[in-house]
């Protein structure tokens, strides 16, 4: 699968409050947390940001709280994926469970500007800027996530497993 | 072969002999939890998985207590579906307005979660109980739902870091303290993906609250968990209240870590944590002149009876400054009851505090006290970044129970030895 877009960059440390700020909690519609994705980092966002587009970061991505609402309202809002140095650990579970590719490219996140066209191909992890033609390589994902992802996400996975053990 | 306390609970719940950093493996979990926020989507993941029933009713709870008492239409919305989820799948625990607490203040008090577990829960606060002894951590939402499902998860054993802390503690100086000025020293990522243990003398004479607010905060260094080795403060803490059998243990003395950090925590004073992250956190003195709006008392890391009490000595006899609204939240109903039977309701009230019904409120800018455009607080929560507890040019500092009940009487952040 290849991921295509014009790039957005935010800095270090955009934590969940930032992604989705806990006054849009009370609902937990995808459509309507995309409203105010990434809200108070950057207020025009949601108005602004394409299908198709991908956000670069810098280190600790969406730390914070556990809220899934987090990378749901990215997802929702169009993002077809988030490159960074490094992400917080639940953000990070959270991604792969609901489907929001990620990749970890401490380079890459460093070295590419907003409004590149950039290009990852999600099965091998390499990343290109198509502005500058330079690439980059994503720290592998271990198996067992690549397995989840197979599935089309965790609960698809764990039905298959329930379902395995019930035919068993 | 030698392991830490979290690789010990870790290979006991995976059925191993052992455990490595960086291994992952598929552990039995002993307890999971969501809120009023969090469960409504792990409801919804829940019930796509097809399953007839949870794995154990005794052992999956959901606790309102983000939003609630409820604060608007949605969020009664989203408490009703927790508490229909609840009462149609049987669950043992759910707890109503009037018995509900701060779900990390409440869950150790009522003794569901206890030495050597491993919980799970969908708020990133779970790592409290590591105070406790036990291994535990935040999850997402879909997480949750298939442990709902399947008693179990998936972990990558995390490389551990020691914290060894020793001294005497100053006057005023709580865990709070030491864990801002760790997360100072090591950053708002600096145990990111890994388990945050600790240690040394000072640690073994902290109170059981104290460390239930070290580990509360672990997650603020991007840490998997916080954890206290158990011990006889511990026992005195658990025996007679933790409704399922317990195991402590401890770290071999040849285990390894990553990293190791050795604090004097006499050379720590109350700690405060400028806006906009946890890690920008100096001695209250070197805070500047900040004049303040309103101050939060309470929160899953600072709600507990020691934290009431180290307030209302300072609040006895005082007034909250004119220019303050404070706002104090006791973690659960029991201690709202004990702070009322100690007198401490009276001295918040007679001092011109308003005092709450347990709730995470104003904590993550959901109601009870949201901050206008420009207002500044001191608060005794866990996070102050943008917007975190009301509009996105306000700003919060986090400080210990004294520095917040201070602030509220002079009107600008203050040491307590100010006010004494």
């Amino acid at each position: 699968m290849e991921l295509q877009g014009r790039t957005w960059k935010f800095g270090s440390d955009v934590d969940t409050d930032a992604i989705i700020p806990a006054r849009y909690l009370n609902t937990s519609d995808p459509a309507e947390l995309a409203k105010h994705c990434m809200e108070d980092a950057d207020p025009a966002f949601p108005e602004k940001v394409k299908p198709g587009e991908i956000i670069v970061a810098g280190k600790n991505f969406g730390c914070g709280s556990s809220r899934e609402h987090a990378p749901i309202a990215i997802k929702a809002a169009g993002i077809s994926c988030i490159i960074a140095k490094t992400f917080a650990r639940i953000f990070y579970r959270n991604a792969f469970n609901i489907g929001l590719p990620i990749f970890e490219a401490p380079e890459a996140a460093e070295e590419i500007n907003e409004g590149d066209e950039v290009a990852v191909d999600a099965g091998t992890g390499i990343i290109t800027n198509k502005t500058t033609g330079k690439t980059y390589q994503a720290t592998p994902v271990p198996l067992f996530m690549q397995q989840i992802i197979a599935s089309g996400g965790l609960i698809n996975y764990v039905a298959e497993r329930v379902n395995k053990e019930c035919t068993k | 072969m030698p392991m830490t306390i979290t690789e010990k609970i870790l290979a006991n719940h995976a059925g191993k002999e052992h455990v490595v950093p960086g291994e992952l493996i598929n552990a039995r979990v002993d307890f999971v939890l969501a809120n009023d926020i969090t469960a409504p989507v792990a409801i919804r993941e829940f019930e796509k998985i097809g399953v007839a029933d949870v794995f154990d009713r005794e052992r999956v709870t959901l606790v309102p207590d983000h939003f609630t008492p409820n604060k608007d239409i949605k969020s009664a919305e989203q408490a009703l579906l927790v508490k229909n989820f609840s009462r149609q799948y049987g669950l043992t625990n759910y707890f109503e307005i009037g018995r509900m607490g701060i779900e990390h203040c409440l869950l150790p008090e009522q003794g569901l979660v206890g030495p050597g577990d491993l919980v799970i829960g969908a708020d990133s606060h779970t790592c409290t109980y590591g105070g406790l002894g036990a291994f535990s951590t935040g999850v997402g939402s879909t997480d949750l739902a298939a442990a709902m499902a399947l008693g179990e998860t998936w972990l990558k054993v995390p490389e551990s870091i020691k914290f060894e802390f020793t001294g005497e503690l100053q006057p005023w100086v709580s865990g709070k303290d030491l864990i801002l000025y760790t997360i100072g020293d090591i950053g708002v990522d600096g145990a990111l993906y890994r388990s945050m243990e600790f240690t040394g003398p000072a640690i073994e004479n902290l109170s059981i609250e104290s460390r239930l607010t070290m580990c509360n905060m672990a997650i603020e260094a991007g840490a998997k968990n916080g954890i206290v080795a158990p011990d006889a403060i511990t026992r005195a803490y658990v025996e007679g209240r933790c409704k399922r059998p317990y195991q402590f243990y401890q770290s071999d003395p040849d285990a390894s870590y990553v990293k190791v950090y050795q604090y004097d925590v006499s050379k720590i004073e109350p700690q405060v944590a400028i806006p906009h992250l946890p890690e920008n956190s100096r001695p209250v003195g070197a805070a500047g002149n900040v004049e303040i709006d309103q101050v939060v008392i309470g929160s899953c890391t600072n709600g507990r009876m020691e934290d009431l009490r180290v307030a209302a000595k300072l609040l006895q006899g005082k007034k909250v400054h004119k220019n303050v609204r404070m706002v104090i939240f006791p973690g659960t109903q029991e201690i709202y009851l004990q702070a009322l039977r100690e007198g401490l309701i009276e001295i918040f009230v007679m001092a011109g505090g308003a005092v709450s019904t347990p709730t995470c409120g104003p904590c993550l800018g959901g109601h009870m006290g949201i901050l206008a455009k420009g207002e500044r607080a001191v608060a005794t929560t866990n996070r102050n970044f943008v917007g975190r507890m009301g509009h996105p040019e306000s700003e919060v500092y986090l400080a210990n129970p004294a520095v917040a009940a201070a602030s509220a009487i002079l009107g600008r952040i203050a040491a307590p030895g100010e006010v004494e």
